[in-house]
């Protein structure tokens, strides 16, 4: 997280103007790819769980335990073994930043 | 760690690279309405439609948008099984469009009846004449009901598709409450590829469902023109036998593959095959399908048999008109034809044109899923879930040149058994991509 917040302030301190426009825009594309699913930000609406707001290092932990079969899951295996650790690690920087 | 440092450096050059092109933006997408703003004409306001215009206006505010629907509600195809089961009603799936309308520049409830692709101009019925810089077709597939002998605008009275989600399906729904316990609902399945592929599979199920609770002597045939059940087949044959007696004397459902209707008869109640005749008290006919009919009108229903519209997966523009784009069931890819993937591909086609309009070069290599729930008992539902790769063209030792396709990544599949609590995310589900591709309010 040190390290991610780190990366952060270099990203807004190197690109200084720039930077409202340096989103990550495959992050993005990746995270709205999910919205079907857990809803619109990923705020969902019934069962299916929201992931707005989900701490970074505690997502990436769930999709690498859904991915090694740890955390028992339906559908979520399916989808943490098509995408690679550096994904999650975008995805889980998008959605902790959605309030 | 967010990024490694290769990633991080190639995060600050796109950026970098951003901030130079941006002045060109103007330049590099070259508007062809005669200037600002940059306008993005929409057909169809389905899943996939209605998805990639919320998406654009979010990621790219500067684009004016019109949606041009001939409809005046949304009406809901995934779920709309369950109206048939009586779990849900009609009005549980409809929506009217005011949350998408106002994320939207121009609104027009109007069908298309020419589109120049040279011009970049498109008719509609109401006499209406709009310029396009960029056209995006989102209108579903087109029934083919000559290819059924009979299948008539008359035999449409009273043999209902109910593929496309609406009155078709209120009066299939009556039409079943009204058959008599001990008669027998005949339904066919068309020649894959056609849209929602365990579709069919499902409706079977919740038709089973409200016949085995309302009138338990019934029978219901599946004619499937293809040889074999096309989608989630072992979960599928699980639910018949565990819930309505397949594989039994008793069976309350008869599968007949390789058994393609060839013709109706809506007097008779009968639909022929290539082996016979079957009589039904009420028949349900899925035609084949093709691409919507505005995707002929734009030239772009061009693959092999003028039947879907070849795209570059990147873009998801044609890959032989320039400025028109194809969304959804319409196209010709390796995709499932699903609300889920409608919608997705809504978003991976919003997310390029905004690259292109500010002049940076579209995601080279998207990841996209798709997850299908389908309901096979009143309180049990199973799913398909598989992660796409985009895998670029590839010339062969021996020239051989194998297209591009979106790779299903391994660990993608099918659920382990039916359950209630995946009936409890098919409604979750449901819920959550119609506020997606709408922007309904939580």
């Amino acid at each position: 997280m040190k390290k991610s917040l780190a990366i952060t302030l270099l990203l807004a301190g190197t690109l200084g103007a720039v930077s409202a426009q340096a989103i990550d825009t495959k992050a993005r594309f990746m995270a709205a790819n999910c919205a079907y699913c857990h809803g619109p930000e990923g705020k969902s609406r019934g069962a299916i769980p929201s992931l707005a707001g989900l701490e970074q290092k505690y997502f990436v932990e769930q999709m690498k335990a859904f991915r090694d079969g740890s955390r028992p899951a339906t559908v979520m295996q399916k989808h943490a073994m098509g995408y690679t650790d550096a994904e999650f690690e975008q995805l889980g920087a998008w959605f902790s930043a959605i309030k | 760690m967010a990024f490694d440092r290769r990633e991080f450096l190639k995060i600050s050059a796109g950026v970098t690279g951003a901030a130079s092109l941006g002045a060109l933006s103007g330049c590099a997408s070259g508007p062809a309405t005669g200037g600002a703003p940059y306008k993005v004409v929409v057909v169809g306001a389905g899943f996939g439609g209605a998805t990639f215009a919320r998406y654009l206006k979010m990621w790219e505010p500067k684009i004016e948008i019109t949606i041009i629907e001939p409809n005046a509600n949304f009406v809901s195809c995934p779920t709309s099984n369950e109206v048939l089961a009586g779990l849900n009603k009609l009005e549980d799936i409809t929506f009217t469009y005011d949350h998408l309308k106002k994320s939207v520049d121009n609104w027009v409830q109007d069908t298309v009846t020419s589109i120049d692709t040279v011009g970049r101009n498109v008719k509609t019925a109401g006499g209406k004449s709009i310029a396009y810089d960029r056209l995006v077709l989102a209108g579903g597939i087109e029934l083919m009901f000559d290819k059924v002998e009979g299948y008539n605008a008359e035999a449409q009275q009273t043999i209902m598709h109910a593929w496309k989600a609406g009155p078709q399906t209120a009066t299939l729904r009556k039409q079943l409450e009204a058959m008599p316990d001990g008669g027998v609902f005949v339904m066919s399945v068309p020649m894959a590829p056609y849209r929602c592929p365990p579709g069919p599979y499902e409706r079977a199920c919740q038709v089973a469902t409200y016949l085995k609770q309302a009138k338990p002597k019934s029978k219901i045939i599946i004619l499937d023109g293809n040889p074999d059940i096309a989608s989630k087949k072992p979960l599928f044959l699980a639910a018949w036998t565990k819930h309505y007696g397949y594989g039994t004397d008793n069976s309350m459902i008869e599968y007949r593959p390789n058994n393609m209707p060839r013709s109706v008869d809506p007097v008779k109640m009968m639909v022929g095959t290539e082996f016979d005749d079957v009589k039904g008290d009420v028949i349900n006919v899925v035609p084949p399908m093709r691409a919507a009919t505005i995707c002929e009108m734009a030239g772009v229903r061009n693959d092999s048999s003028n039947t879907w519209c070849p795209i570059d997966y990147r873009t998801f523009e044609s890959l032989t008109v320039k400025n028109v784009h194809i969304l959804g069931d319409s196209t010709l890819t390796n995709f499932p034809k699903s609300g889920s993937v409608a919608n997705n591909t809504g978003k991976m086609c919003a997310a390029a044109i905004v690259e292109m309009f500010n002049g940076r070069e579209p995601d080279s290599a998207p990841v996209v899923t798709n997850t299908c729930y389908s309901a096979v008992s009143e309180t049990t539902a199973i799913h398909v879930a598989t992660v796409f790769r985009y895998a670029a063209a590839k010339t062969g030792p021996d020239g051989k040149v194998t297209p591009a396709s979106m790779v299903a990544q391994k660990g993608g599949g099918i659920s382990k058994e039916e359950s209630e609590l995946e009936f409890a995310y098919m409604e979750s589900w449901a819920k959550n991509v119609w506020a997606d591709t709408l922007g309904l309010p939580g």
